[in-house]
């Protein structure tokens, strides 16, 4: 492992009102890498990808990318530094067609790159190229899956960010998206940090992977190990899918 | 019928400017939830500043075409209440974001009080009239349209088609939308939120600005609270056509100017305030979301 990590979260702490919800968090991601998180409804995964942006603002420890000190940044300057995520929730513009909010994904570069990149968006789900005029607001769950993944693959993030990219999907495109993943991954090198409760999957994906309980890091390892942990097996993996 | 359509005409003047006031405060509304109370203020601010730039160009140059004077006035104004409304919104607003919901709105009556009396203390609390800029009367079919008519109804549509196509064609404008449907998400994906925020309000006070460039020019007169009746009657505008929709913004202040020319034309025009208002009241009754407003709820 040569040089500092992609992004580093270091002991942080983050709390909603005087509720804890992350209890001194140590994650790192290197370049290169599919990193999953895994563990229960809310232990905190979510609230460990939105904290990365700043969004709620961790109280103590440092989350550095690429050598930059962002705990302190505003949110849309921690995007401008090629970080994309797809949030908890999707959060597709609804009122946006398909179309505005690709374009959105892409105001980084005030759209320079969008006719090339919307094509790849679209070999990788085709279904987005016929919803493409239609309003956000009525796209299917899996369609706004599709298009939250595409807004921030849009971005040409060196960081992506996914919180349960396969929440709401059928197996068969749940098995896409992964493929999609592990594709651009190997292609073009794309970091990816992942957060998911089909713990299978995404080990089978993740080079690394971390568990997740209230709000601490209770084990880390290599995708392997940790699906070959009777720990984990017991607890996420048994009596789930397969 | 040509009493008809001459009220027709005399509620499309006023229709254009109570829309053009409202797009301020529906705009406004759709981006940060907030009534911005102090807006009929800025208004008002605008149409001073227009005197006050028609004064000076009439001491400096003696007499000026028209067109030129009139350019010159709304572009100062717009210019000089777009740098009010955004250090009000900087300094009075922005501070209280994420605050209890009822503290911006207190603070908006706040800061309209200060306008209005600001502009009291500072250009005295009479009525300040100017000579008549536009005076030219065209009779067609028996109804008359004066020049200023005209003017009035084709500055508020070119204004509008620009700002159509800056709100819908733009990456502003696209910026803005994504900001009044999830500020958060925007966030995430660099737009910078309180830049936008700002942007919208000097694009509302822009546009109010214009607004009091016309009402100067319509009525040739104008004082410290003027921006009250006008800017309640274009909030009444605002809820009506749906607050948060532009298109919405400029049918309800059609529908309101309207309203007021005909009430005033076949029953009583002392009472025409209390017609508009009574709309408010009926709408906020029965259609609580406006005519081409948006329930709360939405499909996720």
């Amino acid at each position: 492992m040569a040089g500092a990590p992609l992004l580093d979260i270091k002991g942080v702490h983050t709390y909603y009102g005087n509720i804890r919800a992350l209890n001194g968090v140590n994650v790192s991601v290197n370049e290169g890498e599919i990193v999953a998180l895994i563990g229960a409804n809310g232990a905190g995964k979510s609230t460990l990808m939105m904290t990365v942006f700043g969004a709620p603002r961790a109280r103590t420890g440092t989350i550095t990318f690429a050598g930059t000190d962002i705990t302190q940044m505003p949110t849309h300057e921690i995007a401008r530094l090629r970080i994309a995520q797809s949030p908890e929730g999707r959060r597709i513009f609804p009122r946006m067609t398909v179309m505005e909010n690709l374009q959105m994904g892409a105001s980084l570069d005030n759209l320079k790159y969008y006719d090339e990149d919307v094509e790849k968006v679209f070999t990788l789900f085709p279904r987005l190229k016929e919803r493409i005029n239609q309003r956000g607001g009525t796209l299917s769950g899996g369609e706004q899956q599709m298009l939250s993944i595409g807004r921030a693959l849009m971005a040409r993030p060196k960081l992506l960010l996914l919180d349960e990219p396969s929440l709401g999907l059928a197996p068969l495109i749940v098995k896409q998206i992964f493929d999609a993943i592990r594709e651009l991954n190997r292609t073009q090198g794309l970091t990816v940090f992942l957060v998911e409760q089909n713990a299978f999957g995404a080990l089978k994906l993740a080079t690394r992977g971390y568990v997740m309980v209230n709000g601490n890091v209770t084990m880390s390892g290599t995708g392997k190990d940790l699906l070959a942990n009777p720990e984990v097996r017991a607890a996420y993996l048994e009596g789930g899918h397969h | 019928m040509q009493y008809f359509v001459q009220q027709l005409v005399n509620g499309l003047t006023l229709g254009s400017i109570y829309g053009l006031i409202a797009i301020g405060y529906t705009m406004v509304y759709g981006i940060i939830g907030m009534i911005n109370f102090a807006h009929g203020d800025i208004f008002m601010v605008g149409a001073f500043t227009a005197l006050i730039v028609f004064l000076i160009l009439a001491a400096a140059f003696g007499s000026v075409p028209i067109v030129v004077a009139l350019l010159v006035m709304m572009i100062v104004a717009m210019l000089l209440t777009s740098l009010y409304n955004w250090t009000i919104e900087k300094v009075a607003y922005r501070p209280l974001r994420g605050s209890f919901r009822l503290a911006p709105l207190i603070t908006a009556i706040g800061m309209s009080i200060a306008l209005s009396n600001f502009v009291q203390v500072t250009q005295g609390p009479r009525n300040k009239p100017i000579p008549p800029m536009v005076s030219q009367v065209y009779n067609i079919g028996g109804i008359s349209i004066s020049l200023k008519q005209i003017i009035i109804v084709v500055v508020t549509a070119v204004l509008l088609a620009l700002f159509w196509y800056l709100v819908n064609r733009t990456a502003l404008g696209r910026a803005q939308r994504a900001c009044e449907q999830d500020r958060k998400m925007a966030a995430l994906l660099g737009i910078d939120v309180d830049r936008t925020i700002s942007i919208t309000f000097i694009m509302g006070a822009a546009l109010a600005a214009v607004a009091g460039t016309l009402f100067l020019m319509y009525y040739g007169v104008v004082s410290f609270s003027d921006g009250f009746v006008p800017g309640v009657k274009a909030f009444t505008a605002a809820v009506l056509g749906g607050i948060g929709s532009l298109p919405g913004a400029v049918l309800g202040g059609l529908l309101i100017g309207f309203i007021e020319s005909m009430w005033s034309a076949y029953f009583s025009i002392d009472y025409k305030d209390v017609a508009a208002f009574s709309i408010l009241a009926i709408v906020l009754i029965f259609l609580p979301s406006g005519i081409l407003g948006r329930p709360e709820v939405e499909k996720v």
